[in-house]
């Protein structure tokens, strides 16, 4: 226990001091208290970056990729001098700068059944800034097994949601979400796209119900639900209760040990390719090239939004996106062959899907999507 | 008639609108109607046996229709249904 803080720490967190609800014990505990931030990116950089500032005595940042230029639009903890860096280390190093009184562990891997429970025992509270679903539902059935707050958020396009699933006085993430959306139905922000300022506001809510759970200070959001929009600039609470057939933290819980969350979730996690239709479907961008110059005529089709063709696009392509591709396939011949591409290549990978299960056969999806056409074949295309 | 808030997700099968007006006198009807003003959502709210998807959670003002009557939860003039979405962010484009 450290009890003490130093002079220049009374300085430092004075703000904090002058509050009764704070005060000297309460920054006190905050000091000898930790935090499990999962992920370093949208969400984690600005509850990363408040933890420090706050003063919280320890914290564990779980990230295994590297600092991309397009993360910068949200992604404030990194910085143009941190691009290629490990997101750990660039996020280490400032929040050394930060608050260098401070411990951080970084953990430079995914965050997976395998590690999850050694390393989220050791933090009072962990919270979830990840970005897709099997590591959602791991980080909720870790917490709850080991009975520890999950300070939840989640952002895509203009929406936020923030909750506090501590399983010991309200319900788990699975009590609201017993299964997963099947795979596709959901966009991911990198098709789907983010405003940049959101996981600011959703991070800093998660930061501040994080700092009041270590406090106990304050009403948290057990058993409710924020739901926040940026466009209507609204806030709605819901109220969220215990679900009895919780499969995790209900009275008859099947669930005793961490299970196999890509395929609960029947999505590929991030170290998995989703860009991909399956080695038969795919040609790459050089390959495209060659069929091009052998047959000009081939058909393209486009699956991205409309909007989209404005940054990036491929002369002579048809454009169908990929939310009206069932509806108007009668406007494809399916005895032409025909090239399926998007950005990456992953929602053309589901219109192939959606195409096949309709009888077409001759398809191939552009592997990598227009980005890696711009990469390989015309350099005059801006990447996105 | 009720107000049914669409969340960002949906709003590409709902012409882009935030807001629909439904009618009906309970739950089940207001998303009948709701899949009479816009046929492409129907597949994201119902399963092939017409029920709704687990991960969908429908509220009349701050309560999950779950905890109340399901889909027969009774709904009046001026109340607020709120779809809410299972959404997870967005993983870094490579």
């Amino acid at each position: 226990m450290i009890d003490e803080l130093s002079h220049e720490q009374i300085l430092r967190y004075s703000r904090h001091l002058l509050m009764p609800e704070v005060g000297l014990s309460g920054q006190i505990k905050l000091k000898n208290s930790s935090a499990l931030v999962i992920g370093t990116g949208g969400l984690g950089s600005p509850v990363a970056l408040y933890l420090a500032a706050a003063g919280v005595g320890r914290l564990g940042l779980v990230d295994y990729d590297t600092v991309d230029s397009s993360n910068l639009q949200r992604q404030v903890i990194h910085g143009t001098s941190t691009v290629g860096k490990l997101k750990v280390e660039s996020a280490s190093d400032r929040l050394k700068d930060l608050n260098p009184d401070i411990r951080i562990d970084v953990y430079n891997e995914p965050y997976t059944s395998e590690n999850a429970m050694r390393i989220a025992k050791e933090y009072d509270v962990i919270v979830d800034g990840t970005d897709n679903f099997p590591t959602r539902y791991l980080t909720n059935d870790v917490c709850v097994m080991l009975g520890k707050p999950n300070i939840y958020g989640s952002i895509f396009r203009f929406d936020g949601q923030v909750s506090v699933f501590y399983a010991k006085e309200g319900p788990c993430y699975r009590c609201l979400f017993p299964e997963p959306p099947p795979p596709g139905l959901v966009p991911s922000c990198a098709e789907g796209g983010v405003l940049g300022v959101l996981p600011g506001t959703i991070g800093t809510l998660q930061a501040t119900e994080a700092i009041k759970v270590l406090l106990g200070i304050g009403q948290p959001l057990i058993g409710k639900l924020l739901l926040y929009n940026a466009l209507d600039m609204s806030f709605d609470f819901v109220k969220l209760k215990k679900n009895p057939n919780c499969r995790v933290c209900g009275p008859n819980a099947d669930i005793k040990e961490l299970i196999d969350y890509e395929e609960f979730c029947g999505v590929p996690g991030h170290h998995a390719d989703d860009t991909s239709a399956g080695a038969n479907w795919d040609i790459t961008a050089l390959d495209l090239k060659e069929r091009l110059a052998l047959t000009p005529n081939l058909i393209l089709l486009d699956v991205r939004e409309p909007h989209e063709l404005e940054i990036a696009a491929i002369e002579g392509a048809k454009n169908i996106p990929l939310g009206e591709v069932a509806q108007r396939m009668s406007e494809l011949d399916s005895a032409e062959e025909m090239i399926v591409f998007c950005k990456r290549g992953s929602r053309s990978a589901r219109a192939i899907e959606i195409l096949a299960s309709a009888g077409f056969k001759k398809m191939k999806n552009l592997k990598g999507g227009i980005n890696a056409w711009a990469e390989e074949v015309d350099t005059s295309l801006p990447l996105y | 008639m009720t107000i049914l808030r669409i969340p960002t997700p949906l709003r590409a099968y709902t012409s882009g609108k935030s807001e629909v007006n439904v009618s009906g006198s309970k739950i089940s009807e207001a998303l009948v109607d709701l899949t009479i003003q816009f046929p492409a959502i129907k597949s994201h709210l119902f399963n092939e046996s017409g029920e709704l998807r687990p991960f969908v959670n429908l509220f009349v003002g701050e309560n999950n229709i779950k905890d109340l009557q399901g889909v027969d939860t009774a709904i009046k003039d001026g109340d607020r249904i709120m779809l809410i979405p299972s959404i997870a962010g967005g993983w870094s484009v490579k």
